[in-house]
């Protein structure tokens, strides 16, 4: 079946089957492996990228389904060469390790401060609670989504729990 | 939480970051190469069966498929290697099936769905035979996991002091009397340490690639042992090591799973050379579950006597770990990994039996910890029953029988410790969280009719393996043709431009290495960070090295680069003498430049030290030209990091939940390189740990099927599951490498889940309740409320 979208603000027609996932689609077709695969059962959040305007699971979604679409993956999120805030913070704040649930945990918390400027830490955990991480317990995720808030507030962020030099 | 000098330069933001956030990491299901061929494995439903035929007719027509293997197609390759070969593994089921999701057909094909397609089409008759799951009944031995075994036990692990049979003899007898005295307590309770599945979020994925003219293959695994892999390659096909290349692109998380070769990782190398393609296979979620190592899977007995005041005389575990149906790289060998840890920081006299057992199940290895959870797990447990039966603090009973502070001493069974200040971290913690004011806190909330718990443990692991010398005892690679011991190696190079690369053989999964090695050797050489590329998971690229597991990395492969660090700085400073006229004694390296002490005008910088480097003419009388060395750096001793943790937490009557309200820590880990890398480590480990306790629970049928293979069933934690951290560290050096590092990644994951049930037993204990077995979910605890209410 022929599709048309758009994915990070560019025009995209493919000839898919009907079966194909959308995070297939994305990683294998357009080759944007930002988006990953932790589970294909719509659990881990790996997956997440913006459809419409919405954090969806890609990987319970069929490509055909995006047909018309306008779809963000994480190549997509910043702006040219600046980070988005959720990207920053991240790098600031270690809320990374081994990077794999990252694109898909950004892509979440960038709804999470797009809904809701100033999140308590009760609503953050809440809000990324369908996005699985491994490695760093959350308790570094949480306080770069705080900074991310914060910076998108246009306020300065609370330091950082080390010195950084 | 208060600042941790480092003597490496303290917290620096990751370099590994850019290309992660961005989404422009590259992981090994990310590598397509033109005309790849993607693999489906049929696997079986069944525990334990005969294979009496596989019908491959229809798969094989169907669209895409390119080829079909069984084990006839693969049985001369041998049996896959592994390090401890009890009961080593075809690459794909031969004749007979030991657990269910074993491999039993490999299908190729030109499209991942076309590969499963064909998959569902392989017809395999089976013959059922009973399995043996449980584990006690697989120790009692009435069905063996395979026919031709004469019992399932395979080996148990007995010491105290380890390997000396009077010894354990008379511990024992020691530990009798002291149980027969009439001033003695001792309790008893048998504890299941379940069975876990790794879950690292990055399933496994391997691309092969061969090449006939050089007869070479590049593969791309996700692993944490590139070395081990490349051997066990060159091993199969009978080639050389350097016939085989392996890049461990980014590792979305191991935790132990990714310390293992794999049937899968031979199988499609076989493919590839077969039909002259790139292939590759990346698991599902759900045949990770029984593809993928699992770990703990224990039962013991912990028995603790001791005197009214706290004196303990005596210690004993004894018990079955559960090995699944194979041995693979160090299954038979994480028990012993428990038994260095198994009277943890106390001076009592220990006896620990941990027997090794075979079932039709999925093989288990290392998982985070690797048999230090599973020992600290049952001595912390019991310390904590024995406290709370003669009614004396927990932390009061620690102390009375720790180490006084040491450096190097013996452990009651016969370990060398490097060094530990075990009470000053205890104490450390009680002031920095107010131990008393938690106490109030708790029995506030109680007298308020909630059911509220306080949680104390503390833990010593041993990590950083290893002296080389172990080498003589088997710790050796051989196995994989990989010619190492547990030593560590690096190699430091310093270009004609001034800038750094460091090539080494460890095999990092998102612990930061890129950055931590590049701290060591700037802060060795005096190189700018920024300058320096660190160089690994790439086994044609990187010097012979073992990979990244058991907290070993920064303790033995980074004091590994800081020794080339520092030769190579030595010959710098000679050509910088050389080129300033100076004495060699008088060159300082300082930002980035040599400069004579107390003249810092008088320098030269390391892209003029290094371009005289690489043009001989220039360079002192009699001096090779370069400016790299390699060091091979054997450390002397293990490492053994230690901490206490503390936690709070709050049962629901009603449904038996639990929830975590407060988790602080103190971990000693040595010397600290990056604070904001170390705290990160501990931070997951600490999850990993609470998520044992809490939630993970591999469970199988009767009848061997394995029910927990989804998010849905296998439950990690997710961020609503624990509270922020609060968390403080004593820093106590170790001597046996010259960076003082101890290691730090599975510490939290060693400390944790006692920590939290210890706390979930408190807060029941005024109801009788005296142990409930992880993981503590609400039904469990709900239903020890009710038990414990009508007894
Ligand atoms: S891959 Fe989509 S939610 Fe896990
Ligand atoms: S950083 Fe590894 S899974 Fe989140």
């Amino acid at each position: 079946m022929e599709i048309t979208l758009t994915v990070n603000g560019e025009k995209v027609t493919a000839d898919v089957e009907p079966r194909t996932l959308l995070v297939h689609f994305i990683r294998d077709e357009l080759r944007l492996t930002g988006t990953h695969v932790g589970c294909e059962t719509s659990y881990c959040g790996a997956c997440t990228i913006h459809l419409n305007g919405e954090a969806i699971k890609s990987c319970t979604t069929l490509a055909v389904q995006a047909d018309g679409a306008e779809i963000t993956t994480i190549e997509g999120l910043a702006d040219g060469e600046t980070l988005h805030p959720v990207q920053e913070g991240f790098w600031e704040r270690h809320g990374l390790q081994c990077g794999f649930c990252t694109p898909g945990m950004i892509m979440q918390a960038a709804k999470i401060i797009e809904e809701n400027p100033d999140p308590s830490e009760d609503e953050i955990r809440h809000g990324i609670d369908g996005n699985l991480c491994r490695c760093t317990g959350y308790h570094n995720i949480v306080k770069a989504i705080e900074y991310a808030a914060a910076k998108a507030r246009g306020e300065e962020p609370e330091p950082a729990e080390w010195e950084t030099v | 939480m208060v600042e941790t000098k480092s003597v490496l330069g303290g917290a620096i933001r990751r370099r590994e970051d850019p290309a992660l956030i961005a989404g422009q990491g590259l992981y090994t299901d990310d590598v397509a190469p033109t005309g790849t061929l993607h693999v489906a494995f049929v696997r079986s439903p069944f525990a334990k069966a005969k294979i009496l035929s596989i019908d491959t007719a229809e798969a094989a027509g169907m669209a895409g498929v390119k080829a079909i293997y069984t084990a006839d197609d693969v049985r001369h390759l041998g049996l896959l290697p592994t390090q401890v070969a009890v009961r080593a593994r075809p690459l794909l089921a031969d004749g007979q099936v030991a657990h269910s999701g074993e491999a039993v057909a490999m299908v190729v094909a030109t499209d991942r769905y076309l590969a499963q397609d064909a998959a569902e089409a392989v017809f395999v008759d089976y013959e059922a035979q009973e399995p043996v799951i449980d584990l006690k009944a697989a120790a009692a031995g009435d069905i063996k996991a395979h026919d031709d075994m004469d019992s399932n036990v395979i080996i148990a692990w007995t010491a105290g002091p380890f390997g000396d049979e009077d010894g354990i003899a008379k511990t024992r007898e020691t530990i009798q009397a002291a149980k027969d005295r009439d001033d003695t307590v001792t309790v008893s309770i048998e504890m299941v340490n379940q069975r876990l599945v790794p879950t690292a979020m990055e399933p496994r994925s391997v691309v092969a690639d061969y090449s006939p003219g050089y007869n070479r293959f590049h593969v791309h695994s996700t692993t944490q042992i590139p070395h081990a892999l490349a051997g066990a390659i060159a091993k199969t096909f009978d080639l050389d090591n350097s016939q085989v290349n392996v890049t461990a692109l980014e590792v979305g998380g191991g935790f132990g799973a990714k310390l293992n070769v794999y049937p899968d990782e031979i199988l499609v190398a076989f493919a590839s050379k077969a039909l002259g393609k790139p292939v590759k296979f990346t698991e599902s979620r759900r045949e990770a579950a029984v593809n993928t190592i699992h770990g703990r899977g224990w039962v013991a007995t912990a028995t603790m006597t001791g005197t009214r005041d706290g004196q303990i005389l005596g210690y004993e575990l004894d018990g079955l770990a559960d090995m699944g149906a194979y041995t693979q790289n160090f299954t038979a060998a994480i028990p012993f990994l428990g038994l260095f840890v198994g009277s943890g920081q106390y001076t009592m006299p220990t006896y620990f039996n941990v027997a090794c057992v075979l079932t039709n199940t999925v093989v288990t290895d290392a998982y985070r910890g690797a048999g230090r959870p599973e020992a600290e797990y049952y001595l912390e447990r019991i310390v904590d029953a024995f406290s709370r039966e003669i009614g004396v603090d927990p932390a009061e009973v620690r102390k009375k029988n720790y180490f006084d502070k040491f450096e190097d001493a013996v452990s009651p069974i016969g370990f060398a410790m490097d060094t530990g200040d075990y009470g000053a971290n205890l104490d450390a913690l009680l002031e920095f969280v107010d131990y008393e004011g938690m106490k109030a806190r708790r029995d506030a909330a109680r007298a308020e009719g909630r059911l509220v718990g306080l949680g104390l443990s503390s833990y010593v692991e041993v990590c950083g393996f290893g002296p080389s010398g172990l080498s003589d005892l088997g710790f050796n690679w051989g196995a994989y043709n990989v010619d190492s011991a547990f030593n560590g190696s690096g190699l430091v190079r310093v270009g004609g431009d001034g800038k750094a690369t460091v090539h080494i053989g460890t095999g990092p999964s998102g612990q930061g290495h890129q950055t931590t090695w590049a701290q060591i050797v700037s802060a060795e050489t005096g190189i700018p960070v920024d300058n320096i590329r660190v160089i690994s998971g790439e086994t044609d690229d990187t010097p012979v090295g073992i990979g990244s597991f058991g907290s070993r990395s920064a303790a033995v492969d980074g004091a590994a680069a800081h020794e080339a660090a520092g030769r190579v700085k030595a010959k710098a400073a000679k050509i910088a003498a050389h080129l300033l006229e100076a004495a060699e004694e008088d060159i300082r390296f300082e930002d980035g430049v040599a400069h004579v002490a107390g003249s810092p005008d008088q320098s030269v910088t390391w892209a003029e030290i290094a371009k005289t480097a690489y043009h001989p003419h220039l360079l002192p009388e009699g001096m090779e030209g370069g400016l790299e060395a390699h060091a091979v750096f054997s450390p002397g001793n293990a490492t053994w990091p230690f901490g206490s943790h503390i936690c709070m937490v709050e049962v629901d009557p009603d449904t038996g939940n639990v929830d975590v309200l407060e988790y602080l820590t103190m971990d000693d880990c040595g010397n600290v390189i990056n604070p904001m890398i170390a705290d990160g480590q501990l931070h997951g480990g600490i999850v990993q740990g609470a998520g044992q306790a809490l939630f993970e629970d591999a469970i199988y049928d009767e009848q061997g099927t394995l029910l927990t293979t989804s998010f849905m069933d296998y439950l990690i934690p997710t961020a609503t599951s624990m509270p922020s951290f609060q968390m403080e560290r004593t820093t106590t050096p170790t001597h046996v490498n010259p960076l003082g590092v101890k290691g730090i990644g599975e510490a939290g994951t060693i400390g944790s889940a006692q920590t939290v049930v210890n706390a979930v037993v408190d807060a029941l204990a005024d109801l009788g309740v005296k142990h409930v077995d992880m993981p503590v979910r609400p039904r469990r605890v709900w239903e020890a409320i009710q038990a414990a209410k009508e007894a």
